[in-house]
């Protein structure tokens, strides 16, 4: 057992650190309030290596273990979630899949281009009738001459637009082809893709979620990723990422905002004392730092494991539903602790607590991991668990 | 014992849905997104007369009493946040200040037009450095002959950037402290030396106003000290505990509506085969409301019929407030759980309503005040005196 960071990732974190307070914090309360992804900043997260932290050096990557990784995540959602959740969509979701999943050509075609940050990755899983249940889906991949022809309705994409110039999208869609769940690739500028509604969140108001429309949308053989049917498990092992990823920003944003209500706490004299001195306002401050630890190093534990190989189906599902759960009671303690403050859009925490909202739902709800979860623990009982 | 409405109330309340389903229902997104106070929405109530609704007739109220006043705020907690709000500041602590201190001039004065909706009230009394700790202001009022000369600066004033008259709290004599120095004052705001400063930006509510607002030297009569001088803090702590009732119902209203709208959806939204209402995780999260939602049905109109028979509801009206507000915020918690991604969503109400409900935790007394207020009146039954 060693719960000690190395060298290179506490230099890393110190690294994420910097760049968070220096590029993502003074403009977190402009571009939730704008509903606006933060182009530049992402061009410099490219040029910091971050939009490739986990892929190899081969394709332009910065070639991180997971660990790292979800510290740059964890100080990214310190100071913004929805960046956090943006980045974590392009790695998790998109490139990984890529490279865990793709052919030869394929990495070398799009994961330089991922790395640089020339796309962003989208994942286009969600359907009208398909949120937490992705058994069955209804966009169709049939077979014509060469190629594949797309026709379907996703939602909830996220990513699913980046609006300003100088990048591009690089949709990961699924669809149902004659041999099952398949994974697609598909540039932004193929034909019979649309872009269509954007969700207005709740939070996360810098990720755009767009619904897009695949109508006679002609994809050739190579951009198909994996095997035909291939798709659930490209899908199942890109979430257990992301739940990860969802669990190490959910401990960001839970880390920041003790800090943030602890500061204010300190300041805020009522009574005659700093409310800090009162045992109601210690118990907030607390119970949120006995959650946030745990989750730091269930956060770590799990990055750890996907360093190892190791079969994630449990834990993953865990590490996303406490995170969420976690998140969700630090900043609404937090925001109690600022009072009419923290109900305030011109203070963070408003934001951030309208953001941990989102880590409750994004990435499978609670009630799918629980069952997940459930499942893995039953199965020592052979008991056959369905959703 | 008996637990039943009267007819009157029954009435009552099929006309106040009515009006909150027509009138209220078609703007709440609006003056959510727009962040504006519906006047028209206002102005129509006060036509049929539910601005007055538990004031007696004689000063242009409904007469309905408290327990008509919580099938108000209910109702229109269950339709709109902000609409209850604008309405629980003008009537539950703005005019119920004047009604419940006022002498009869100032009853028929300002309490009448008050009630008749023919003007808006405000209730004046945080502070920067006053919030939870409201016997620390330091607006001052100083005697000038038959006069009293205001200044100072409120914070978080709900209807206070529109409101024409308002109950102000403010110093008038700083050796005594809270009770002895602090005096209520009504104030007319188109008395020179009121300002309207800046507005906040909040997360929910948004269909209510919240502002600052700036005494300088301001000239107040004599004749408009509310109670008597030195008794302020006694009055707003009485005002407080009706608002705080209120308040409760208008959780239970918001309460009810996250219930409606999850059973509604649980019924059609199929996933897995089943609809969701199949599912064991919705079913409970169903019942817990439900559960939950009684329990403050029960407390609350228990404690309004405390009020309209005269008995002592200080510590129960905290509890209205704490229970109220927590109830709330759970129960539109799992609302939005409920919902998935719609429930994120600003195109649906329960978006609105998750921002709405979190204000109730905190204003009209945080809830840690609340816990304070129903502690400390249960150890002085037991000899022990508790502070802050």
């Amino acid at each position: 057992m060693d719960f000690s960071l190395s060298e290179e990732q506490k230099m890393f974190r110190a690294m994420f650190e910097d760049f968070s307070t220096n590029e993502i914090a003074p403009i977190a309360e402009e571009i939730d309030h704008e509903e606006m992804l933060p182009v530049d900043v992402l061009k410099k997260a490219a040029r910091q290596g971050f939009l490739g932290a986990t892929l190899p050096e081969e394709h332009f990557g910065a070639s991180l273990d997971f660990v790292s990784y979800a510290l740059l995540i964890e100080a990214l959602a310190r100071d913004c979630v929805s960046v956090a959740v943006t980045l974590g969509t392009h790695i998790s979701l998109v490139a990984m899949s890529i490279l865990d999943h793709g052919s030869d050509a394929q990495k070398e075609e799009f994961l330089p281009l991922l790395a640089s940050g020339e796309a962003i990755g989208a994942f286009a899983m969600t359907e009208p009738d398909a949120g937490s249940d992705t058994t069955s889906l209804e966009a169709r991949a049939v077979v014509d001459g060469e190629g594949y022809v797309l026709d379907g309705v996703k939602t909830w994409v996220a990513n699913g637009e980046i609006a300003n110039a100088g990048m591009d999208t690089l949709y990961l869609v699924f669809a149902e082809a004659p041999g099952g769940i398949t994974a697609f690739l598909i540039p932004s500028d193929t034909s019979g893709l649309t872009v269509g509604y954007r969700e207005p969140t709740l939070g996360l108001r810098s990720v755009p979620f767009h619904t897009l429309y695949l109508e006679g949308c002609r994809v050739p053989p190579a951009n198909r990723l994996g095997d035909e049917g291939e798709g659930r498990e490209i899908a199942e092992r890109a979430r257990q990422r992301m739940a990860i990823t969802l669990g190490a920003a959910a401990l960001g944003v839970s880390d920041n905002s003790v800090d943030v209500g602890a500061q204010f706490a300190t300041e805020r004299v009522q009574f005659d004392v700093p409310i800090a001195e009162k045992q109601a306002i210690q118990n907030f401050i607390a119970e949120s730092a006995v959650e946030t630890e745990a989750l730091r190093y269930l956060v770590y534990h799990g990055a750890w494991q996907v360093d190892q190989g190791e079969d994630l189906a449990f834990d993953a599902s865990v590490v996303k539903a406490f995170g969420a759960r976690v998140a969700r009671s630090v900043t609404d303690r937090m925001v109690q602790v600022m009072g009419g403050y923290g109900y305030m859009e011109d203070y963070p925490m408003a934001r951030k607590y309208r953001d941990a909202r989102a880590l409750g739902i994004i990435g499978g709800p609670t009630e799918v991991h629980n069952v997940l979860i459930a499942k893995n623990v039953f199965s020592a009982w052979e008991v056959e668990i369905t959703p | 014992m008996d637990f039943t409405f009267s007819p009157e109330h029954e009435a009552l309340r099929r006309m106040i849905r009515e009006f909150a389903e027509n009138e209220v229902a078609p703007i709440a997104a609006e003056i959510d997104r727009e962040g504006r106070v519906p006047f028209e929405v206002l102005h129509k109530m006060g036509e049929i007369g539910l601005l007055g609704v538990c004031f007696p007739q004689e000063y242009g109220g409904m007469g309905a009493g408290e327990a008509g006043y919580c099938i108000l705020m209910e109702e229109l907690g269950r339709i709109c946040t902000s609409t209850a709000t604008n309405v629980g500041a003008h009537i539950g602590i703005g005019a119920m200040s004047v009604y419940l201190d006022g002498n009869e001039e100032q009853k028929r004065k300002y309490l009448t037009p008050l009630a008749r909706g023919e003007k808006f009230a405000a209730f004046l009394l945080t502070e920067s450095d006053a919030g939870s700790d409201a016997a620390a202001i330091r607006t001052r009022a100083v005697r000038d002959g038959d006069h009293w000369v205001i200044n100072g600066t409120k914070t978080f004033n709900t209807n206070g950037s529109f409101a024409d008259i308002a109950t102000v709290m403010a110093v008038t004599d700083p050796t005594l402290g809270p009770r002895g120095g602090i005096t209520a004052f009504i104030i007319e705001t188109d008395t020179p030396g009121f300002q309207v400063g800046r507005h906040e930006d909040k997360m929910g509510i948004r269909g209510s106003s919240t502002a600052e607002l700036v005494f300088e030297d301001m000239r107040v009569p004599h004749e408009n000290v509310l109670g008597k001088v030195g008794e302020g803090f006694v009055a707003f702590m009485k005002s407080l505990d009706m608002g705080r009732l209120t308040l409760g119902a208008a959780c239970l209203g918001g309460a009810q509506a996250a219930l409606e709208w999850s059973i509604n959806w649980a019924k059609t939204r199929e996933q897995f085969g089943t609809a969701l209402a199949q599912k064991q995780s919705v079913q409970w999260m169903i019942a817990d409301m439900a559960t939950e939602l009684e329990a403050l049905r029960s407390l609350v109109y228990r404690v309004a019929w405390m009020v309209d028979t005269d008995q002592p509801f200080t510590r129960l009206a905290a509890m209205c407030k704490l229970y109220g507000s927590e109830v709330a915020s759970r129960a539109i918690d799992m609302a939005v759980q409920i919902h998935g991604g719609l429930g994120y969503s600003r195109d649906y109400p329960i978006e609105r309503a998750f921002r709405d409900a979190r204000i109730a935790e905190i204003f009209e007394g945080t809830n840690e005040i609340q816990r304070i207020v129903i502690a400390s009146r249960l150890f002085r039954e037991h000899g022990v005196r508790i502070s802050p």
